[in-house]
């Protein structure tokens, strides 16, 4: 395993399910409090986050360490004209790990070759995001094993990197994808032949009530206005599904329904106390997980 | 045999004294091989270059012969991405001193640009475009995009 985190890709099974059990370790509250205590993280977010940006903030704080961040474009010598490649330069110096979450895909690849410390990827445009699909992971796991699942995946299936990590994750469990997107946000046909590549059996359904009985999770993901073109593109597909009691009535007892937060209406709030909604459960995972990260890669 | 029926005999294209000549290019394909070489019209090579030739072995293929400019191996390899059957023979004082095919290289830097816009390469960072060739295409490593048709299109 390298000492960047960039890619979900870039990861045995072995990888993952080390990491993993790593996690579990941090979930106890037994572990080394001081563990980070002379450690310095820096965490550049050049797009908006709540959850990824806290959670790893919160992990640091939790293992005695400290952060620096940026938390905009604007805020940033970005709007100089600096390059990505010479901010990475310049914060190495600083901090003893980097956590980036930026628009342009493979932005944390470019990070990783010029900076001195570890580059962990918050989250890169359309592409990967591996911290998170460790958290979805790990809350899987917390239910059942992974191997062999039935994973129903929902929304915006083209442009959500989640879904994208997650989907290369889950090939390495023999798990079947269900996908479920609105026109035009279909799984990329590239990831699709990957995946299948893989050996993978991935199934595209056009309704998710179609089926819902038979899925062991539902992936559900927001539409994501931010990488629409433009309004009226974004308004067509917007609200075409919906997670509601109704839909969820005659669901396997051990349904986990998963989504990777925020969520902008595609789940009723009349799911919450129901016993399959787990998606706060799963942003109170990004901690654990994120300290395993951080650890490993500042240990 | 009637004179005025029959071809006139000769080479053509003449022979260069040193260079390159690139041999059994893909018909169609000279000029993208002049791309990858990052010859243009404002470059200073002497060039010759014949299309649609005909060839024993491929029916049809184009050639290039750079004068003064030996190619470098990376500079060949690249060519193999749309001309993989091609020949290059380093010509001194008139005579072929070295013959190689092409290989197609494992990693590709600052050849093609990445089809996604959304991609850091297309940006102004200070970095170059890398591709890894695989069988079923080009896989960019920054942004795990694939091409797949139309590399020549591709390439910068």
């Amino acid at each position: 395993m390298t000492n960047h985190i960039i890619s979900i890709r870039d990861y045995t099974r072995r990888d993952i399910d080390y990491l993993l059990e790593r996690a579990g370790e941090f979930d106890t509250r037994t572990y080394d409090r001081h563990a980070l205590e002379e450690k310095l993280l820096a965490l550049l977010f050049f797009e908006p986050s709540t959850r990824t940006r806290m959670s790893f903030e919160t992990a640091m704080a939790r293992l005695g360490g400290k952060s620096i961040s940026v938390d905009s474009v604007e805020a940033s010598s970005i709007v100089k004209g600096e390059t990505l490649a010479d901010t990475i330069r310049v914060v190495s110096g600083y901090a003893d790990a980097i956590v980036l979450r930026h628009p342009k895909e493979g932005a944390a690849r470019l990070a990783s070759e010029f900076a001195t410390v570890p580059v962990i990827n918050a989250g890169d445009g359309a592409g990967q995001h591996p911290s998170q699909t460790l958290l979805d992971l790990y809350t899987i796991r917390q239910s059942m094993p992974i191997d062999g699942i039935n994973v129903g995946m929902l929304g915006d299936l083209r442009y959500g990197r989640t879904a994208h990590s997650l989907a290369y994750a889950l090939s390495l469990y023999g798990a079947t994808i269900h996908t479920i997107a609105p026109g035009g946000l279909e799984l990329p046909a590239n990831i699709l032949h990957e995946l299948r590549e893989r050996g993978m059996e991935v199934i595209q359904h056009d309704d998710v009530s179609d089926i819902v009985a038979e899925l062991d999770v539902l992936y559900v993901t927001r539409i994501q206005r931010e990488r629409f073109p433009d309004s009226a593109s974004y308004y067509n597909v917007a609200s075409s599904y919906r997670i509601t009691p109704d839909l969820l009535e005659d669901v396997q007892e051990h349904l986990m329904v998963l989504h990777p937060l925020p969520r902008a209406g595609e789940i009723d709030s009349g799911v919450d106390g129901l016993p399959y909604a787990r998606y706060f459960e799963q942003s109170r995972n990004g901690v654990p997980v994120r300290m395993a990260l951080l650890h490993e890669v500042m240990k | 045999m009637n004179d005025e029926a029959s071809p006139v005999k000769g080479l053509l294209i003449s022979p260069i004294r040193s260079g390159t000549v690139i041999d059994h290019i893909t018909a169609g394909e000279a000029l993208n091989v002049l791309k990858i070489l990052g010859i243009t019209g404002s470059t200073t090579e002497s060039l010759s270059v014949a299309t649609n030739v005909a060839s024993h072995r491929m029916e049809k293929k184009d050639i290039v012969k750079i004068e003064n400019r030996e190619l470098r191996k990376e500079e060949v390899d690249r060519i193999a991405l749309i001309a993989p059957q091609a020949k290059i023979n380093i010509i001194r004082e008139y005579l072929v001193v070295e013959k190689k095919g092409v290989e197609i290289p494992k990693i590709l830097r600052g050849v093609v640009r990445c089809p996604n816009p959304g991609c850091i390469t297309n940006t102004n960072e200070p970095v170059e475009s890398t591709f890894e060739v695989l069988e079923k295409g080009l896989h960019c490593l920054y942004c795990d995009w694939w091409i797949k048709t139309d590399i020549a299109g591709h390439i910068i």
